[in-house]
């Protein structure tokens, strides 16, 4: 986990460079253009590669800092990934409660403190029945019931099946809340304790950053990390490989260790989804908690520390 | 057809019912009326400031006593259609000195129905976007646009059997004042009461009597169904839209028997609002009370029969649970009581009646309490992984303080308008003075 965090930001100043020669590089006055007249040169030149592979000298301090800018418009996020079905399997033998999913989504989304978009429950059927551990995300369902009450379409179904949120659009009526039957959405009822740079950034609905006050929030199935063809965070960072993802059409999921067909575990494991006689239609699937890796109670004392 | 006895009796009836300047007592009200507004406002910007936070509404309760009121107010609206609308239509003639009272009540009702939907919005700064984006889809959208045509047909129903009304007191500038008299010159010096004008005016009112009826049961229907369509234990009820429409009547009904009462005694108008009118509403009470008791019986006992488990949660808080005390006194003081009071000739006495009319208006905000809050505590999945603050709700001081602010500037704006306009049709009022001397 460490080192994925470590290669994104390389990644990420990477694309801060390559973004400030490309503003840079517009034709007329190329560098005066982007930093204004009263910028003086330094007389220090920095190496830097174009956009056509050129390698070029730029003075330091026409040099500036770019906002960190969405890849990808909001119409765009609209619109989702063509030619893509995006699924989650949920292998509940595999659970223990550790919650480093929660922590991985909590981080990675800058959540306020006490909101989780990943909730563990501990789940028993019946008296008789053994207790065991539930992760849950928002199921993106197919027919989900929070897009049909939005009076505003700021919650919206993606055709690769994501359901995500414009906290620019949304009004804040929770009607969406209401009509979840997961009870999956968190709402930032004040303004939500996040660092100022990242409270500044534009919302972006595939990051679902920044959280903003009076709007709602939720699990967006990482649709940035699937943009760019890598696991949701939480799938990365449960130990036990508990979470699967990918993608329906491709009949494949994977826990970034082992890769499945998706139908195999469906047939072999008995898959099955949440609240099915809602009509729902859900994206996630669960594996049930049959043979399982660890016993219940293993999960009982990481319970305690948040649920008190 | 105008003889000499038929014109003193009319000028006493102007007289008697032109609007007055408030006493002492009307004066403490308003202020009193006022302070409330004041804090509730002052508590709305600490909303708007620090966000929905300052509330006591959780992930789970996600909705709290600003939807509470929101139902209680657009449920107490619906009184105007029926005082006005049915009872009109009907043929009803004792309903007439009625009519104005319910119809301030509804245009009051409705105008803080509609700002506390904006207040209960976490983000109202965006409000435009419900025009700019809305999806006819939303069941919200519906409800905008029904409670908007409601306000607007409220409104001319209480302005067009106005204008008669407004001839009469431009003919008395010196009592009432200049601002007020151009004000009144202002809203009514084009009616001449003419012949035409008059059967003008008949055929609008008409036409808005019958239109404001599918409109009331509408938004109420509506209302509910913000509710029912989702899948909530005790929400997802086919009953709902009936349900909420008879305990709205119920409530209008309450609350003006209540009016009644009040402005019997402090305009002394025990000649026109009489001991028959108060017999008559106190039949109709009873009925509406019969009528809701039927609806909640219909709510409640046939989920309590099979005991779902998804319900079974949700319905033991309200009957033994948690819920028990607010939901048996709704109940009992709501629906029971006035019934068992009202079916006694003696409890449909004004004073009786009065306090009838107060029991079955607080049942009725309980009631649509219970109606949000419980059910939202009973989510499908359990209550897990959140903060302790979550698994339950009382309102904070913010809400209550907003709450009773829309309630006191709901009265207030009925308090205004009595002040302004007669309480009473004063022409409707000779008119039928005129039809018995004959």
């Amino acid at each position: 986990m460490e080192l994925k965090d470590s290669s994104r930001r390389d990644f990420l100043i990477a694309g801060l460079a390559v973004a400030a020669i490309a503003t840079g590089c517009t034709p007329g006055s190329p560098f005066e253009a982007a930093v204004g007249d009263d910028v003086k040169p330094s007389g220090k030149k920095v190496k830097l590669l174009s956009v056509d592979g050129e390698e070029i000298e730029v003075d330091e301090a026409f040099l500036k800092p770019v906002p960190h800018m969405p890849t990808i418009t909001n119409a765009e996020a609209r619109v989702g990934i063509p030619g893509k079905k995006f699924v989650m399997v949920i292998d509940l033998s595999r659970c223990k409660n550790l919650k480093k999913c929660q922590s991985a989504c909590n981080h990675a989304h800058d959540l306020n403190p006490g909101e989780n978009w990943i909730k563990v429950d501990p789940m028993q059927s019946a008296e008789h029945t053994a207790p065991y551990w539930e992760p849950t995300t928002c199921m993106h369902c197919d027919e989900p019931p929070c897009v049909k009450v939005c009076p505003v379409d700021a919650t919206f179904k993606r055709q690769d099946g994501i359901v995500l949120i414009d906290s620019d659009r949304c009004i804040g009526c929770r009607f969406c809340m209401a009509a979840c039957p997961y009870s999956t959405r968190v709402f930032n009822w004040g303004a939500p304790e996040i660092p100022a740079d990242v409270a500044s950034q534009p919302y972006s609905a595939e990051t679902s950053i920044p959280q903003k006050k009076g709007t709602v929030g939720k699990c967006d199935f990482c649709a940035d990390m699937t943009r760019m063809g890598m696991l949701p965070h939480c799938v990365s960072a449960c130990p036990n490989g508990t979470f699967f993802y990918g993608d329906l059409n491709e009949d494949s999921v994977t826990n970034g260790a082992e890769t499945f067909r998706f139908s195999d575990l469906m047939r072999d494991k008995g898959g099955y989804r949440l609240m099915e006689d809602l009509g729902t239609k859900p994206s996630v699937y669960y594996l049930p908690p049959v043979s399982r890796n660890f016993p219940f109670e293993s999960g009982l004392e990481n319970d305690k520390l948040q649920n008190k | 057809m105008e003889n000499s006895k038929s014109i003193a009796g009319e000028e006493q009836i102007i007289q008697d019912l032109l609007p007055r300047k408030f006493k002492n007592s009307g004066k403490i009200l308003v202020y009193i009326l006022s302070a409330f507004c004041l804090v509730g406002i002052y508590a709305y910007y600490r909303q708007l400031r620090y966000g929905l936070i300052v509330t006591h509404m959780r992930d789970y309760v996600s909705w709290g006593i600003y939807i509470s009121n929101f139902v209680f107010f657009v449920a107490i609206s619906l009184v105007g259609s029926l005082i006005t609308a049915v009872f009109r239509l009907a043929g009803v003639k004792w309903g007439s000195p009625l009519t104005r009272i319910a119809e301030m009540i509804a245009v009051a009702a409705i105008i803080f129905a509609s700002i506390i939907i904006i207040v209960d919005m976490g983000s109202p700064e965006r409000f435009y976007n419900l025009f700019l984006y809305g999806r006819i889809q939303s069941p919200i959208i519906w409800d905008v646009i029904v409670i908007t045509t409601y306000f607007f047909i409220s409104i001319l129903l209480l302005y067009y059997p106005l204008l008669p009304d407004l001839q009469i007191l431009l003919r008395f500038k010196e009592k009432s004042g200049p601002r007020l008299h151009k004000f009144y010159s202002y809203l009514g010096s084009f009616w001449k009461g003419s012949h035409k004008q008059y059967l003008l005016s008949k055929k609008a009112i008409n036409a808005l009597c019958i239109a404001i009826i599918p409109v009331a049961f509408t938004i109420h229907t509506v209302t509910s169904w913000l509710f029912a369509t989702t899948y909530r234990p005790g929400w997802d009820s086919t009953n709902f839209g009936a349900y909420f429409i008879a305990g709205a009547f119920l409530v209008g009904a309450g609350a003006v028997v209540v009016a009644m009462y009040i402005f019997r005694k402090w305009y002394g108008l025990e000649k026109y609002i009489t001991l028959d009118h108060f017999d008559k509403m106190g039949r109709v009470l009873v009925l509406l009370c019969l009528l809701y008791l039927y609806f909640n019986v219909n709510e409640f006992l046939t989920p309590f029969f099979k005991m779902k488990e998804s319900e079974a949660g949700y319905l033991n808080d309200m009957f033994s649970g948690s819920f028990a005390p607010v939901f048996w006194f709704a109940i009992f003081t709501g629906i029971i009581l006035p019934i068992i009071i009202l079916l006694f000739k003696k409890g449909r006495k004004p004073l009786p009646m009065f306090i009838v009319g107060i029991m079955v208006v607080v049942g009725a905000w309980f009631k649509r309490y219970l109606i949000v809050t419980p059910t939202l505590l009973h989510p499908f999945m359990p209550m897990h992984d959140v903060p302790a603050s979550y698994h339950h709700y009382f309102p904070s001081w913010e809400e209550w303080a907003i709450t009773m602010g829309s309630l006191a500037g709901a009265i207030l704006i009925i308090v205004a308008l009595c002040r302004v306009f007669p309480i009473i049709p004063i022409q409707e009022t000779i008119n039928e003075h005129h039809e018995t001397a004959k």
